[in-house]
């Protein structure tokens, strides 16, 4: 018995231990790291103007991209959850695709897609912009990894709705489109909304999709991950560090806020 | 009935254009140069050292994760020494790696056990490599794919109760003899989805490895970060066979889930 006790004892510790030195550690040590040098230096490396408009770059594109998946999230959600067709269970399958794919590959894709010599680059030239190593190709590299997140947010609350208030309303001869938005829409805004904050927070952290097809130009096309990469490769970890810690707290505000959310409503 | 039309019409283009033409023009690609051209690029040294890089960590990563998320997330549900106010803290601090960029992720290693950090110059002085070398490698990879097991099983711990398990220890079972049979059989299909998870995320994981390893040919570099740097080399059709390699494992891993899922709800 005695033994036993020794054993349990040891593993608990074992895994709070490995829990601890894995996840908690290193999180406190970037926070410590980029503060060493004193709040100052610490401003000083946020307000630096190429590490401020990389920033700004990445908010703005994240915006637009998570606006976008939304919009083709609710859209996507609604046809795999209300409508019975040929070739639903395969499209309901490849939602998952963008999470399974590498990053590195998703980039190679749209790289490969869009690139100067595919139809839409030159389609796109003769127009008169470009999008590979712009914005436009960036926007597409964020709404491509953030997919599903809307999606498998929507679906289960959509499978959930009572189906008597949407009868109710027919019956007292709501038209199709005033059931949509009084009934329906309601009940799906939690979903739209905790699985667009998702995306908007990974969006902000990418990196492998969009280093391969943004310009990476720098003040111009280059993101927040990939200006702290480069500041890594170029031996500046206290810049590094700074921007990272202003990401970081802007993603764990955003995460908080997502199971506040979530526990407020199961808590109801 | 056009309306519902037009809707499935809709979803279909946005599949097929944003879902699949990507992944036929990586197939495409891959065959620029032929069979022969997909086959040198898959079977150059470099590529195959790579490839050998990523499978190692997928079995060191997948192993280490699994013991530990599960007893993690045994822990989390129910054990009563934890109060139930730190049970809550932890919980949330489970989830923080999902918050975290790779890149960011990758940095926090570096700062802390690189070449410049206290701890890091000690192993240094004591012969042990951690930053650009595979232990590296492994601890990022460990850190962005912590939750996943984790809050696979949690969940399905939480609806099952632990009436069965103080049933078994009542009768005098042994802790371990309570896990195996009465534990495991019902959380055995979410450690199985758990488990494809991490391996598609590890195989998959890029920025976090690239900023530890500092991608050293025939060294550190794996699978991911040999495509970035064909990429950035110019060579594409060789990059496009080692994607194809790995969208090929995603793909067959995303197909192995949507199984494990009907086992899990049957």
């Amino acid at each position: 018995m005695l033994r036993s006790r020794w054993w349990s004892w040891g593993f608990r510790s074992a895994v709070m231990l490995y829990f601890v030195l894995l996840i908690v550690f290193p999180i406190l040590g970037i926070y410590g790291q980029s503060f060493s040098d004193g709040w100052a230096s610490f401003v000083d490396n946020l307000t630096e103007p190429l590490a401020w408009k990389a920033v700004m770059l990445t908010v703005k594109l994240a915006i637009i991209a998570t606006i976008v998946n939304m919009a083709i999230g609710t859209m996507a959600g609604w046809v795999l959850t209300r409508y019975r067709f040929p070739g639903r269970k395969l499209l309901n399958s490849m939602v998952d695709l963008p999470f399974a794919l590498p990053t590195a590959v998703v980039g190679l894709m749209i790289l490969l897609l869009l690139g100067p010599r595919s139809a839409v680059g030159q389609w796109a030239d003769s127009l008169g912009f470009t999008i590979l190593f712009h914005e436009p190709a960036i926007v597409v590299a964020m709404v491509f990894v953030t997919f599903p997140f809307v999606i498998r947010a929507v679906q289960p609350l959509l499978e959930e709705i009572d189906a008597s208030e949407e009868e109710a309303a027919y019956t007292m001869g709501a038209t199709k489109a005033k059931t949509f938005f009084r009934i329906i829409l309601p009940n799906m805004l939690p979903g739209i909304l905790s699985g667009a904050m998702l995306a908007f927070s990974r969006a902000l952290a990418e990196f492998g999709a969009v280093v391969l097809v943004a310009g990476n130009i720098p003040g111009r096309t280059q993101v927040a991950s990939v200006y702290i990469f480069g500041q890594i490769e170029s031996d500046h970890p206290a810049a590094a560090a700074a921007v990272s810690v202003l990401l970081l707290t802007f993603s764990f505000l955003i995460l908080w806020l997502v199971n506040y959310v979530q526990t407020r409503r199961t808590a109801r | 009935m056009t309306m519902r039309r037009l809707w499935i019409g809709l979803t279909f283009v946005l599949f097929g254009l944003l879902l699949g033409v990507p992944v036929v023009r990586i197939a495409i690609g891959a065959f620029d140069g032929g069979v022969q051209g997909f086959i040198d690029g898959v079977g150059r040294p470099e590529a195959l050292h790579a490839l050998m890089m990523t499978g190692i960590i997928v079995v060191i990563v997948t192993a280490v994760n699994t013991v530990f998320g599960v007893m993690l997330a045994l822990y989390l549900v129910r054990a009563n020494w934890l109060g139930p106010q730190l049970k809550r803290l932890l919980n949330s601090v489970v989830d923080l790696p999902f918050a975290v960029s790779p890149i960011i992720g990758g940095l926090m290693i570096v700062l802390l056990l690189g070449p410049d950090a206290a701890l890091g110059a000690l192993l240094n002085k004591a012969g042990i490599d951690i930053v650009y070398a595979l232990p590296g490698m492994v601890i990022a990879t460990l850190f962005v794919t912590f939750p996943l097991i984790i809050r696979e099983v949690m969940p399905v711990l939480q609806e099952i109760g632990a009436s069965q398990e103080e049933a078994a220890h009542m009768l005098g079972a042994y802790p371990w003899t309570t896990f195996w049979r009465v534990t495991w059989p019902s959380i055995r299909w979410s450690v199985v989805y758990g488990v494809v998870l991490t391996v598609a995320r590890t195989l998959g994981e890029f920025g976090a490895v690239l900023v530890v390893s500092g991608n050293i040919l025939f060294k550190t570099q794996t699978a991911t970060t040999l495509v970035y740097q064909d990429v950035e080399n110019f060579n594409v059709t060789a990059a496009n066979s080692v994607a194809l390699v790995l969208a090929a494992c995603s793909v067959g891993l995303l197909l192995f889930m949507e199984w494990v899922k009907s086992r899990k709800e049957s």
